[in-house]
């Protein structure tokens, strides 16, 4: 068993989680209640990572993190060293990819909510902030709660995005679903079953936690 | 403009084909905003209260300008003080009726906010509800509430958009009787949405007449509303 390989991919999957979740509130909310046109266009893009194949979009971010484009230099001219091939570059691919698990929950959650209640804040005076968080969150608990658990998993399970990205780097990049990849190729089916087994648990607690939060909210 | 007027509106604003066009003033205690469904009643009250943003006017309340689209001036639905308690008002479902009363009272000391918890309870007699949740109410515990909540941060101007129409006519003459008793003790002046023409004859009110994103007419109610009242009396064959 690669501990080093599951402790960077449970530090992984949890900083991408939590920076998704950050981006995600926002966002929803923008998706649930704003009313601009372009609105659509957004919502599509966000939704994008679903569908795609990851090494489609592991091969542009492979391509958008490297030194032939402005963004790739400026990085390197920064901090000395290229996005792609290091544990910030899987981070914000691991962001991308898991994106639409994280916004898609939550904007229903919004959604759910209704208009009403923001007016009611609006109109008793409170802040945006103060609405956010005395009653947008409290009141999409399950949807958030939602939201991370399947955050964390889908990205504890990514493989094609992660090996475009990060490649293969011991303590740096390589995650579970690499190390098993790697097993195999050495023909250490055992050490694979391991593996693979802790994948699976881990996915498979996080999945019953979130079908059981979701079974809750329908009878609740 | 009424030299009495403590505000006066001149709202534009087009939503698709619908175009409100609404110049007028309040002056009277308690004002009926008269017309049939479709009218424009709604979003008068809705851009009064800054929820919406006309396409273009100015809203004076007082000295004090609450928009001006041509020099941009808009002040944020919360700090109008303006009360607005809409067609579905809808209490924060995960407080109690205490904490949904208290909300709009944040920026009061603790024992002022306590003070007023305790007079807006009293007033609408939702005392003992005060640890229930919204889901525990019934229809008129729950309009109750909400009225206090809207009374609460003791706003210069309430809004009323149908609230009570869905209520049964004792439990609705209950409530307004608690609501004009403190309107009159406060002097709020109050601005009331209604269709129904008994309604509108029962307040003894000024009534604005909008009909077609237009006002038609404004007055007191027996000179406003009697050709209209006339016409249902023959309707229904009393005359």
């Amino acid at each position: 068993m690669d501990t080093q390989a599951l402790w960077l991919t449970l530090k992984l999957a949890t900083v991408t989680t939590v920076l998704l979740l950050c981006i995600a509130v926002p966002l929803s909310w923008w998706l649930a209640f704003g009313q601009a046109r372009w609105k659509i266009a957004i919502e599509a893009i966000a939704t994008l990572p679903l569908i795609l194949p990851p090494t489609v979009l592991g091969f542009y971010l492979l391509v958008l993190m490297g030194p032939r484009t402005s963004f790739g230099r400026l990085y390197i001219h920064l901090t000395g060293h290229p996005l792609a091939f290091s544990f910030s570059g899987l981070v914000i691919g691991s962001m991308i990819y898991s994106l639409p698990f994280a916004v898609q929950p939550v904007t229903t959650g919004f959604s759910g909510i209704g208009k009403e209640l923001l007016d009611a804040g609006r109109l008793l005076g409170a802040s945006w902030l103060r609405i956010l968080f005395q009653v947008l969150l409290p009141l999409s608990k399950r949807s958030l709660f939602s939201a991370a658990v399947l955050c964390f998993a889908h990205t504890i399970g990514e493989f094609g995005v992660v090996l475009m990205i990060g490649g293969d780097i011991p303590g740096a990049t390589r995650t579970l679903s690499i190390a098993i990849y790697d097993q195999v190729q050495d023909f250490r089916y055992a050490d694979a079953n391991r593996t693979a087994f802790v994948l699976l648990a881990i996915t498979l607690a996080a999945l019953i936690a979130a079908y059981s939060l979701r079974k809750q909210a329908r009878s609740g | 403009m009424a030299e009495s007027a403590f505000l006066t509106a001149e709202i534009s604003h087009r939503i698709g084909s619908f175009h409100l066009e609404a110049h007028f003033h309040l002056s009277a205690p308690w004002t009926v905003l008269f017309g049939p469904s479709g009218a424009g009643k709604s979003t008068v009250l809705r851009v009064l209260a800054g929820l919406v943003a006309p396409s273009e006017g100015r809203i004076l309340m007082g000295n004090r300008v609450l928009l001006d689209t041509r020099s941009g001036l808009t002040v944020a639905p919360g700090h109008r003080g303006i009360g607005f308690l809409t067609q579905q008002p809808a209490l924060f479902p995960h407080m109690s009726v205490r904490r949904n009363i208290a909300f709009g009272l944040h920026q009061l000391a603790r024992e002022e906010r306590e003070q007023r918890l305790k007079e807006m309870l009293a007033l609408f007699r939702i005392g003992p509800l005060a640890e229930r949740m919204p889901s525990e109410l019934s229809g008129g515990e729950y309009q109750r509430a909400a009225l206090a909540r809207s009374l609460a941060p003791r706003p210069e101007l309430l809004l009323l958009d149908e609230p009570f129409s869905g209520l049964d006519a004792e439990l609705k003459a209950s409530i307004l009787d608690d609501l004009s008793a403190w309107l009159r003790k406060s002097h709020t002046p109050l601005l009331y949405v209604s269709h129904d023409l008994v309604e509108a004859y029962q307040t003894n009110a000024e009534v604005i007449v909008l009909e077609n994103g237009r006002i038609e007419t404004q007055g007191p109610v027996h000179e406003v509303l009697a050709p209209k009242r006339e016409q249902l009396l023959q309707q229904i064959g009393a005359r």
